[in-house]
């Protein structure tokens, strides 16, 4: 057993702690992705459990432990795999590897780590809604992952665990392994299965295009994420009972959250869901415990780098969908960024815009055009060039790629009310929102940052790069001050 | 609605919205975009196009939609029409949607509106001005490209100017199924591009620069020639082909300039194939026959006046009719009321019945005219669809893209039965091959195999699979067809512009006016024309056979061109040493025209009007846009001058007088007037014969007034293990004298080769590429061999008409197959 709080070398970013495992049970063992360890540690009893029940008392189990999806959007599992049209065949699983949301690095551990728990959440799902093709979709930038499931795959066929007649039942299932190609707009579910169709990775529009109705070549499709299914074999073994404890009672289990930034130990933790707090994970002595240097904290962003930034004042937010939600943010992919004092927020701002306009994919105008639209006045305004309609132009563009108001969190500094999520929004998926909701956030949070730099035109340098100045020697000046 | 009967229809399958506060009915599954537009509210789009699936990218047809959940926008273009929903096209949302989505398309679109040819009829620019914002915040550099880019020998591509719509790359993809424009890299980087060394080259690539809501695709014939608001404008019927294509013809200062397609339901939805979209250059070219000339025993040119040409001309036809005989070779060029003058001219003034406006490259006229006839809309909507013999993505494209527009439908069950693979194979349920000289057997099979043909609805698409093969074992499958399908309808894949007009119009020994044959309209037609020939006369074979063995003394070219396009050069050849006299009549000098002795100037496509009729006998009219040059005359004047000469009088006066005249003879025309034709809302035109028309008093009618009786199934041709069969096929662009007249299309034209499967090439010890002795019955001649794995075993395959060789040297007419023989040299 290792100790509480110690990094593990072969699960680089991992730290276990005191909450109860059920994604992460195997990580201690620097062999967790063999076969031979995850027979001996109890792999696959939770596809046995369900195989001896009928298919639709493992879909009652899986929805009553409400598996809330751990891809972004939180919506149950259970209830999603209900959606599908119950005379249309043949229909797929497409499991979602394309994990690529800044600051979002669980999934990864997950397919590196321990791939038999991931087959057999898949089998688990294929059984429960009467899926005969799987899809595994992994992200390109992800090559041990890949190479890991190859293996894992091809031992579980050997043993029988995927493909004709599994364990002897009359359940078949085909599991098909799929390497992206570097997209980050493919983590979209539709665009995931226009990319595995081998078409350009560019997403489709809902309607008519909802999965689990007309989703990979036409059929009714599950796009179901890495965790979500990592969660099934437990769910399975000890019972949606067991799993209810756990949590709150609207956010039952456990979830992964990536930690990274300005904190002591940045690194992906399993806390208990629903329950657990900002707080207890920014501070906490078996988390990240604390600020770097023990400076102040500025802000962090919650929930990947899509999602409106919180402040210090909610901090005491548990992680708890609708909690985050009414507080002006999102839990989505789990992954919280960190930021101190020292950081220069427009230009932390500018690096996640930047990030969202260069991943566009180009088919709607709002976030082809506006995204870098947006780069260019914000790159314009970091360098000391803008001018005060700058800052009324950046939430003016914003307003066409999300017209209305946008959400936002409550600052007792600024006197301002917390705006809930969501948002509306002009184009096709998340992707144009993404690029204006950090500049939205840092406009609102932080305004007098902004307007400092319109004023200190000289002395603010473009991010932390390296600038050669005027006498040719090269002098390394940091964004923070 | 007009009638009660759909008026109840929208009740039963018609959902009430609400669209700006006015409530209307809308026909369930209609998309909000149209349903708005139907009731005189325009939603602007960019992407979305009627005749395209609908992506929903561009987001400009963002509206306020409430459908019970709270007023959200929703792209109109994707969301179809439900029971109580609320549409708000000019809220304050709305409008700043709208607004929104202009400024971000002109952010990085170039300001080149002067110099661009889609100013002034740009979608974008018009757009901009209805619901644009007046004025862009963007004062950064804007997207640049190296501007314009050939991605094809016909169209241009400026990226700067692309709206990136997807319509270009769509149409490309899903309409013209040839995905070889892309979208290429990614966000703010992403531009439409050929892949490297694989040009646009796409039968249909001017649609896309039609359809282009900007100034991104333009086509090379267009390209800085006029702007929008110079342009004249005639609605007009393509006659390139006998698909009968609607066109909108432009010109400016009376020189044709652009064609662009005129969406009608019941044919072409809008699009055109590149050959017809570009032809008009031929019209315009500076080879145009001017005027006429006659050449004299030296074999020297004189240019004469009209009416010296013409005596010469009656004086030759003259001689003909008191000696050996006048054939009348053509007429597939010309409008119905020239065809109809000069079927008149042949049967009363000169006397004769020889006159065919095929070649001998096309299906017997009686079973043409006498097989039951569907249309195009009956094709894409029946239960089986069999295509037998052509390639018509390559004869008659835009019947291929209705057809596999309806089997990639899956409207359709597509059954295709052919020598070679076809552009439509690989959309086709089922493909078979077979080896020329056995057609008649293979659909005996392809019947027997497939008993579901029997059941359900069956349109059979037929045409001439090879010009090296006899005729009649394609009147040998027609046979087995109608036996065995008894309820199938036909539609003849006849190629020519207006050769079912033509048939029509009697052009074709044994058959006149009305789809009547001779026999059984000697009485009617005797009592409305003055008199008719005796007896059945000879069709275009038997005229070129008489005339080499000296037995015709004048032949008449009526834009003929038979040592190019008879498949049997030969022949020809002997037929014209062999005539006394050659009358030409055409808009340039062809082979053919060039050892005429009279030659007269006619008018050419946009010259005159008329009417036309395409190979679902629609009858449509045609537009005059532009004069004809020099003296050059309408064909029917010039019938109406040559029947005055020879002492007689077609008494046809105009164009309208000419079709009162047809309505009133013609049985299978009956009811069909100009009125009719021209009516309001007819730009669809006229099915003949009507159904319903009253039939003429004392006229023949119906389907016994032509009869064709199948040939006696023939044994197939035994093999031979030493040759190879030819299959001589017809390429889309090849050394036709319209295709080479227009510079934009000449080049396009592959040069002749001899095709054969690689196996073949073993066989022989030869690579592929090397030059060949090609032997037939006919003569020998030198071609270049090239082995290519679509081709089956054992045959041959060669360009009926491709610059270099045509096949028409290697084949002998009255042959029942061509068989080759090859040789290293």
């Amino acid at each position: 057993m290792t100790d509480i709080g110690t990094p593990i070398d072969w699960a680089p970013g991992f730290i276990a702690n005191t909450t109860p495992k059920i994604v992460s049970g195997r990580f201690e063992f620097e062999d967790s992705f063999t076969i031979e360890r995850a027979m001996a540690t109890g792999a696959y009893n939770g596809l046995k459990a369900a195989l001896a029940k009928t298919p639709a008392a493992v879909h009652d189990e899986v929805r009553g432990a409400t598996v809330l999806g751990r891809g972004g959007a939180g919506f149950p599992a259970g209830v999603k795999w209900g959606f599908m049209p119950p005379d249309k065949w043949p229909r797929y699983l497409v499991v979602n590897g394309d994990e690529s949301e800044p600051g979002t690095y669980k999934d990864r551990l997950l397919m590196e780590r321990d791939p038999h728990q991931l087959i057999e959440g898949c089998l688990i799902a294929c059984y429960a809604t009467g899926l005969s093709q799987c899809f595994l979709y992994v992200r390109g930038e992800m090559p041990l992952a890949h190479e890991r499931i190859a293996v894992a795959l091809n031992d579980a066929y050997e043993a029988r665990l995927v493909g004709k007649n599994i364990l002897g039942s009359n359940f078949s299932v085909d599991i098909v392994l799929h390497w992206g190609a570097g997209a980050y707009v493919v983590g979209e579910e539709t665009a995931l299965i226009e990319s595995l169709e081998g078409n350009r990775g560019m997403p489709r529009l809902k309607p008519p295009f909802f999965p689990a109705a007309v989703g990979l070549y036409g059929q009714p499709t599950i796009v179901n994420n890495i965790e979500t299914l990592a969660n099934l074999p437990w769910i399975l073994s000890n019972g949606a009972q067991a799993y209810a404890e756990i949590g709150s009672e609207s956010s039952p289990g456990t979830r992964l959250v990536a930690v990274s930034g300005h904190v002591k130990r940045p690194g992906v933790y399993e806390i208990v869901n629903g329950l657990t707090t900002f707080r207890d994970l920014i501070y906490g002595d078996q988390y990240c415990k604390g600020i770097r240097d023990d400076n102040e904290l500025k802000a962090f962003v919650p929930g990947g780098g899509s999602a409106p930034w919180f402040t210090p004042e909610q901090l005491d937010v548990p992680f708890e969908g609708r909690e985050a939600s009414a507080e002006g943010s999102m839990l989505g992919s789990g992954a919280v960024i960190v930021m101190d004092e020292t950081t220069d927020i427009p230009t932390a701002a500018l690096s996640l815009t930047k990030f969202y306009a260069h991943e566009s994919c180009g088919k709607c105008v709002p976030c082809r055009e506006g995204g870098t639209w947006l780069e260019k006045i914000l790159t314009r305004v970091v360098k000391g060039q803008g001018s005060p309609r700058d800052l009324e132009l950046l939430l003016e563009v914003g307003a066409t790629i999300c017209p209305g108001d946008f959400p936002h969190a409550s600052s007792s500094r600024l006197g301002l009310e917390a705006q809930p999520f969501p948002y509306k929004m002009t184009t096709i998926c998340f992707v144009g929102p993404s690029a204006f909701a950090p500049i939205h956030s840092a406009l609102t949070l932080f305004p007098e940052e902004f307007e400092a730099k319109l004023t200190r035109r000289d002395t603010i340098p473009l991010m932390s790069m390296p600038v050669a100045d005027a006498t040719g020697t090269d002098e390394s000046v940091g964004a923070v001050s | 609605m007009t009638d009660l009967a759909s008026a109840s229809e929208v009740n039963e399958t018609g959902v009430n919205i609400t669209i700006n506060g006015v409530r209307v009915v809308a026909p369930k599954g209609e998309l909000v975009i149209d349903a708005a537009e139907r009731n005189g509210v325009y939603i602007p789009r960019f992407c979305y196009h009627p005749r395209m699936e609908p992506v929903g990218m561009c987001r400009q047809c963002l509206v306020e939609v409430d459908t019970g959940r709270g007023p959200g926008l929703q792209p109109s273009c994707m969301l179809t029409v439900s029971d109580d929903m609320t549409v708000d096209t000019e809220s304050e949302t709305t409008k700043r949607a709208q607004e929104g989505m202009l400024e971000f398309l002109l952010v990085n679109h170039p300001l080149d509106c002067p110099v661009c040819d889609k100013g002034g009829e740009c979608p974008l620019q018009d757009q901009t001005l209805a619901f644009g914002p007046g004025e862009s915040r963007f004062v950064e550099e804007k997207r640049h490209y190296e501007k314009p880019i050939p991605i094809s020998d016909l169209v241009y591509l400026d990226r700067e100017r692309c709206i990136l719509c997807d319509r270009c790359t769509r149409f490309a993809k899903d309409i013209a199924g040839d995905p070889l424009i892309h979208f290429m890299h990614r966000g703010n980087e992403t531009q439409v591009l050929t892949f490297p060394d694989d040009p646009f080259n796409s039968y249909f690539s001017g649609n896309t620069v039609q359809i282009c809501p900007v100034g991104a695709l333009t086509a090379r014939p267009y390209r800085f020639r006029a702007r929008p608001w110079d342009l004249a404008e005639v609605e007009s019927t393509c006659t390139t082909c006998s698909v009968g294509c609607r066109v909108a013809v432009q010109s400016s200062r009376n020189e044709l300039l652009r064609y662009e397609g005129v969406d009608i339901e019941s044919v072409n939805h809008g699009w055109l194939c590149d050959k017809g979209r570009f032809g008009f250059e031929s019209v315009n070219s500076d080879q145009r026959l001017a005027g006429p000339y006659l050449r004299d025993v030296n074999n020297s040119d004189q240019l004469v006046g009209t009416n010296a040409a013409l005596e010469a001309a009656a004086t030759a036809i003259g001689a003909g009719r008191g000696g050996g005989g006048v054939g009348v070779i053509g007429g597939a060029r010309l409008n119905n009321e020239s065809a109809y003058a000069w079927s008149k001219l042949a049967r009363t003034v000169i006397g004769t019945d020889n006159i065919d406006a095929q070649l001998a490259d096309g299906l017997s006229a009686q079973m043409v005219l006498s097989l039951p006839r569907a249309t195009i809309a009956d094709a894409t909507s029946a239960d089986n669809v069999v295509v037998i013999g052509t390639d018509l993505k390559e004869e008659l494209p835009v019947l291929f893209l209705r057809l596999k527009g309806a089997a990639q439908s899956g409207r359709i069950k597509l059954t295709e039965l052919s020598l070679l693979v076809t552009g439509l194979s690989k959309h086709a349920s089922a493909s078979h091959r077979y080896v020329p000289g056995e057609l008649a057997h293979a659909v005996g099979e392809l019947l027997a195999s497939n008993p579901q043909l029997a059941s359900g609805s069956t349109v059979v698409v037929i045409g001439r699979p090879s010009a090296a093969d006899f005729p009649d074992e394609v009147e040998a499958a027609v046979g087995v067809l109608t036996a065995g399908l008894p309820l199938a309808t036909f539609l003849p894949a006849l190629r020519r512009g207006n050769v079912m007009g033509a048939l029509d119009m009697g052009l074709s020994p044994g058959v006149l006016p009305g789809r009547v044959s001779l026999d059984e309209g000697r009485d009617w037609f005797g009592s409305v024309w003055s008199s008719l020939p005796g007896e059945v006369g000879l069709d275009t074979a038997g005229m070129l056979e008489a005339a080499a063995a000296g037995r015709l003394d004048t032949l008449v070219l009526l834009g003929a061109d038979p040592l190019a396009d008879v498949p049997d050069r030969d022949l020809v050849e002997r037929a014209f040493a062999g005539v006394g006299s050659i009358v030409a009549i055409d808009n340039f000098v062809t082979e053919s025209v060039k050892r005429a002795n009279v030659v007269l100037a006619s008018t050419a496509f946009a010259e005159v009007g008329g009417t036309t009729t395409n190979l679902e006998g629609r009858v449509s009219r045609l537009g005059q846009m532009i004069t004809p040059p020099g003296t050059a005359r309408a064909d029917w004047m010039i019938a109406a001058e040559l029947a005055w000469r020879l002492g007689g009088d077609l008494e046809l006066e105009s164009l309208a007088q000419i079709w009162s005249e047809i309505e009133a003879v013609a049985p299978s025309h009956a009811g069909c007037t100009l009125e009719v034709v021209e009516a309001e809302g007819a730009i669809e035109g006229v099915v003949v014969p009507i159904p319903k028309s009253p039939d003429l008093a004392g006229a023949p009618s119906g389907p016994a007034s032509i009869r064709w009786s199948a040939p006696a199934l023939a044994e197939p041709p035994s093999v031979d293990g030493y040759s190879l069969r030819l299959v001589a096929r017809r390429k889309l662009y090849d050394a036709a004298t319209n295709t080479q007249m227009a510079p934009s299309l000449a080049n396009l034209a592959e040069q002749a080769q001899l095709m054969v499967h690689p196996g073949e090439l073993r066989r022989l010890g030869v690579e592929s590429g090397t030059r060949v002795n090609v032997t037939s019955s006919r003569t020998t001649v030198v071609l270049s061999l090239v082995g290519d794995a679509a081709m089956p075993r054992g045959l041959a395959v060669m360009g009926l008409r491709q610059p270099g060789l045509a096949a028409s040297e290697l084949i002998d007419l009255r042959a029942a197959i061509t068989e080759l023989r090859i040789e290293s040299r």
